[in-house]
């Protein structure tokens, strides 16, 4: 924890009531986001038991397996959630615009959002992606189509999780805790019902209390996918004997309704509280990340793309290393230039500074490392008062341009001296307003939106020796399909 | 049997090294190096071994000053030779390497390629395309990740891994859990991925010419625990003295104790602290500055020098601990730097701030052998760690417990018990301060 979100913890239990560490939203919120809330078996890896999920409040889908150890029902649970979710998300493959780029390309308007409570949400969907998407319709113990095609899109989702900023598959209680600090830690933060507790409180109530009470899982049953051990114990099991005896599964079914309902409402109230909140500068630059793989990956699907590898090749791991490693770069910088409340955190560090431009040298002209003729080179000066620990050759930029480069020269007690190296126009002096002016209050920090250039690796056929030389493509077969799923 | 002189053995190690390097029964050789056993030396021989033959080879380093240092003594040892520094546009070559008249530098491949030696680090490299080296030597191979070696390899046909096993592996900001347990797991250092993969001999240098007799033992048992390796220097070789006297406070009785034995714990009393510790960065900056006061004169098997600010250094774990010891008023020339700047760095005395001085925790990240092992081996004479008192029942409260994955190899030295190893032997130096 960086003494910024320390500080903002003890202010929190301090007040009794959870402090904002954002001023604006930095996560997209679709206008009809997918709430989905699933729940496993205990002691089972991925065994499904039930699933709260849809798009609209009032009306939520209950789907149940009235005996979890019966895998014929679990995969007719999967057919019943591929019923949910696929029109959902098959449904946002309709609209699309055209890119006006070099090449002008397409990509759909939308993209499904889903929402789940926390990461053992997430990872659970990974685990169901996982378990369905080699299944086959045909062969030795076939499914319903539609399963094999929601595998390949919950592993789309769970992939897509992974990515800094991305918006396709979010856990509620890491969106909320990037906009509020709670008075708790921030492992019990990773509980939907205290974390709320914290963030709004009843009346009257403070957040330690609000949250003590929210502990009791009579009140606030698990988000999930695990689910408490008395009512697996007490209830749980009552009602699925009952179901092998009568063959109906009311009881199951109102008994998980108990459990899931709670965090439905949870989940809701979430939505409302972020989408309070304005939208930060670049939610929607990350959401067309978002848009433009749900396009390619509907594109593959619509091939007959084969179902993701177990394991990635020597070449796609260090490809996806690298775009994993320059999305957070990324996502970290966008957000510290749209809030100024997440640059503080920076400034505490020293690797930014906010101050007033003193003194601008707009005809400083000097002859760069490399080149050969004089080119424009101003300095501009600034006075601070943060605790700047940069050195003199770190590249900066600022959210006056976030595409300058800059570079320290010098720091002389609270007056720090910067070179900056483009951006200025083709002429042989600074074009105006490209430079900031004596007056202006800028800030600058050490974090580069931009991502950088990368060199190109070798394409999978030519795998050198040193990695194992080339691998064999995958090709899903029906072993693969026939795997126990438990 | 006659036991064989240090030097004996080092020529021996290099001769063997060259033999299967140039032999061509294996694509590749690893060489496992300890701190400071003549690895550029190494890399040196090889190169001007190979270039006498008439062969063109392309050497891969890690970082600009890692070339940099290269091509210069390449430069000096082999004045003949004609070498290309090849580097990125926008980057100006120090005047160490451009005044050796055979050095050429360019930011384009093309200007350089004609050079016996062409020299250039791994990011650059990685622009590289359409050609191809029968030879290369990768310096500081285990600094290196292995996805970049999978954007150079198609580069070269035979290879000499050089690196030091016992630094810091690489890392990521991201999480790569993902990955755990493939052979070609991209977070893994370039050696773990081609040992993994294919069958080199690995060859091991015995000798460390940088650490003292009083730190090899220590340093050779705690973190290289398979691989043991000797001082090329007898205790009697190497002498620190401190010219005057001093007086009967903590820190001269550090620095007492340091040039008497060549360690030292500077201990504070225990207390939990944040990073950037008052006290700790206080002692740090204050015994590099006694240290210079104190006139420090080393001598060593090459003569006698003055201990100046530029062979000192400080070590510790975090950037903005590196901020707090330099704000604090440290001697102009003294190095300031964390564990992942030292590597390869050599001076002539160290003072470390000890990575889990006043921590309520143990973290994977604190309790690396990698870390502890940069900052305990970059002197040649005299260690000094600071710490607050505790380290070893905070140790004891956090036993090592990494998640235990399918098919990822067993890493030793474990951190946890290196950790102990160097506490222990600290014990026997210790100053409460």
């Amino acid at each position: 924890m960086s003494i910024m979100s320390s500080y903002a913890r003890a202010l929190a239990a301090q007040e009794g009531r959870a402090q904002p560490v954002a001023t604006v939203r930095h996560v997209h919120l679709s206008a009809a986001p997918m709430v989905f809330i699933p729940l496993r078996l205990a002691g089972e890896a991925a065994a499904p038991l039930a699933a709260m999920v849809g798009t609209d409040p009032e009306n939520p889908r209950l789907l149940v397996v009235p005996q979890p150890r019966n895998r014929d029902l679990r995969f007719a649970f999967m057919a019943e959630l591929a019923d949910v979710m696929l029109p959902y998300i098959e449904g946002f493959a309709e609209v699309v615009e055209t890119v006006e780029a070099k090449t002008p390309y397409e990509r759909y308007a939308d993209a499904p959002q889903i929402l789940v409570p926390s990461r053992g949400g997430v990872a659970f969907t990974k685990l169901l992606g996982r378990s369905t998407r080699f299944r086959r319709a045909d062969g030795p113990y076939p499914v319903h189509p539609t399963v094999p095609v929601l595998g390949q899109w919950l592993t789309f989702f769970a992939d897509r999780a992974e990515y800094a900023g991305s918006s396709a598959l979010v856990a509620m209680t890491d969106a909320l805790a990037l906009h509020f600090a709670t008075g708790q830690s921030p492992m019990e933060d990773a509980n939907l019902a205290t974390q709320l507790a914290w963030i709004s409180p009843p009346d009257g109530q403070s957040g330690a209390k609000a949250a003590l009470a929210a502990e009791d899982p009579l009140i606030s049953p698990p988000a999930g996918p695990d689910t408490h051990p008395d009512f697996d114990g007490q209830v749980l099991e009552h009602a699925i004997r009952a179901y092998e005896t009568s063959g109906s599964e009311a009881q199951v079914r109102e008994a998980l309704r108990s459990q899931l309902t709670p965090t439905w409402s949870l989940m809701w109230h979430a939505v409302r509280l972020l989408r309070g909140l304005p939208e930060a500068a670049t939610v929607d630059v990350r959401w067309v990340r978002d848009r433009e793989q749900f396009t390619r990956e509907t594109a593959r699907l619509a091939e007959g793309g084969s179902p993701r590898g177990r394991v990635d090749s020597a070449v796609r791991a260090a490809i996806r290393l690298a775009d994993l490693e320059s999305v957070v770069q990324t996502y970290e910088a966008q957000r510290a230039f749209d809030d100024p409340l997440v640059m503080i955190e920076h400034r505490v560090a020293g690797k930014a500074f906010t101050g007033e431009v003193v003194g601008v040298d707009a005809a400083r002209r000097i002859v760069p490392a490399g080149k050969t003729r004089p080119a424009p080179r101003p300095l501009v000066t600034i006075r601070t008062s943060d605790p700047v620990r940069l050195s003199p050759g770190r590249k900066l930029f600022s959210s006056r341009n976030r595409k300058q480069r800059t570079e320290v020269v010098g720091i002389d007690g609270d007056l720090v001296v910067l070179q900056i190296n483009d951006q200025m126009g083709r002429g042989a002096s600074p074009a105006p307003g490209s430079l900031p002016e004596v007056g202006d209050v800028v800030c600058y920090a050490e974090l580069d939106p931009g991502g950088g250039q990368r060199p190109r690796l070798p394409a999978g056929e030519d795998t050198p020796w040193t990695h194992g030389g080339p691998p064999t493509p995958y090709t899903p077969t029906d072993e693969d399909a026939e795997e126990a799923w438990s | 049997m006659i036991a064989e002189t240090p030097a004996q053995a080092a020529a021996a190690a290099t001769e063997a090294i060259l033999a299967d390097f140039t032999g061509g029964a294996h694509r590749g050789v690893i060489v496992d190096s300890p701190p400071g056993a003549g690895k550029t030396t190494l890399v040196v021989t090889a190169a001007t071994t190979l270039a006498d033959s008439g062969e063109r080879l392309m050497i891969v380093a890690q970082t600009n000053e890692q070339v940099d240092d290269l091509a210069d003594k390449l430069a000096s040892k082999a004045p003949a030779l004609t070498i290309g520094r090849l580097h990125s546009d926008g980057f100006s070559v120090p005047a160490r390497v451009t005044r050796h008249p055979g050095v050429t530098a360019s930011n384009k491949i093309e200007h350089v390629e004609a050079c016996t030696v062409v020299i250039a680090t791994a990011d650059k490299w990685a622009y590289v395309t359409g050609r191809t080296w029968t030879w290369a030597i990768v310096d500081e191979a285990y600094q290196m990740r292995s996805d970049k070696l999978l954007a150079i390899a198609a580069l070269f046909d035979r290879a000499l891994f050089v690196g030091d096993p016992g630094q810091l592996d690489p890392f990521s900001v991201v999480d790569t859990e993902r990955w755990a347990g493939l052979a070609w797991d991209p977070m893994q250092s370039a050696v773990a991925v081609i040992a993994r993969l294919n069958n080199l001999p690995v060859h091991r240098l015995p000798v460390s010419w940088r650490l003292p007799a009083s730190a090899a033992p220590l340093v050779s048992e705690a973190f290289y625990p398979f691989a043991s390796f000797r001082s090329g220097t007898a205790a009697a070789d190497r002498e620190l003295r401190l010219t005057t006297a001093g007086f009967p406070v903590p820190w001269d009785r550090t620095l007492n104790e340091a040039a008497a034995s060549g360690w030292a714990l500077h201990e504070l009393p225990s207390r939990h602290t944040i990073r950037t510790d008052a006290e700790a960065v206080q002692a740090c900056a204050g015994l590099a500055t006694r240290l210079l006061q104190r006139g420090a004169v080393a001598h060593d098997e090459n003569g006698s020098h003055d201990v100046s600010p530029d062979r000192i250094a400080i070590g510790c774990a975090h950037n903005d601990q590196v901020a707090a010891i330099r704000a604090a008023g440290i001697p102009a020339g003294v190095t300031v730097d964390t564990a992942n700047r030292l590597q390869g760095r050599e001076y002539d005395v160290t003072i470390v701030l000890h990575p889990l001085s006043g921590r309520r925790d143990a973290t994977a990240f604190h309790l690396e052998s990698g870390r502890l092992c940069v900052l305990t081996s970059r002197h040649r004479h005299a260690c000094i760690v600071v710490a607050r008192a505790g380290i070893a029942e905070l140790l004891d409260n956090h036993p090592s417990t990494g998640r235990v994955q399918l098919n990822v190899p067993v890493k030793f030295p474990d951190g946890w018990e290196a950790n102990h190893a160097v506490l222990a032997h600290l014990s026997r130096h210790r100053i409460e301060a």
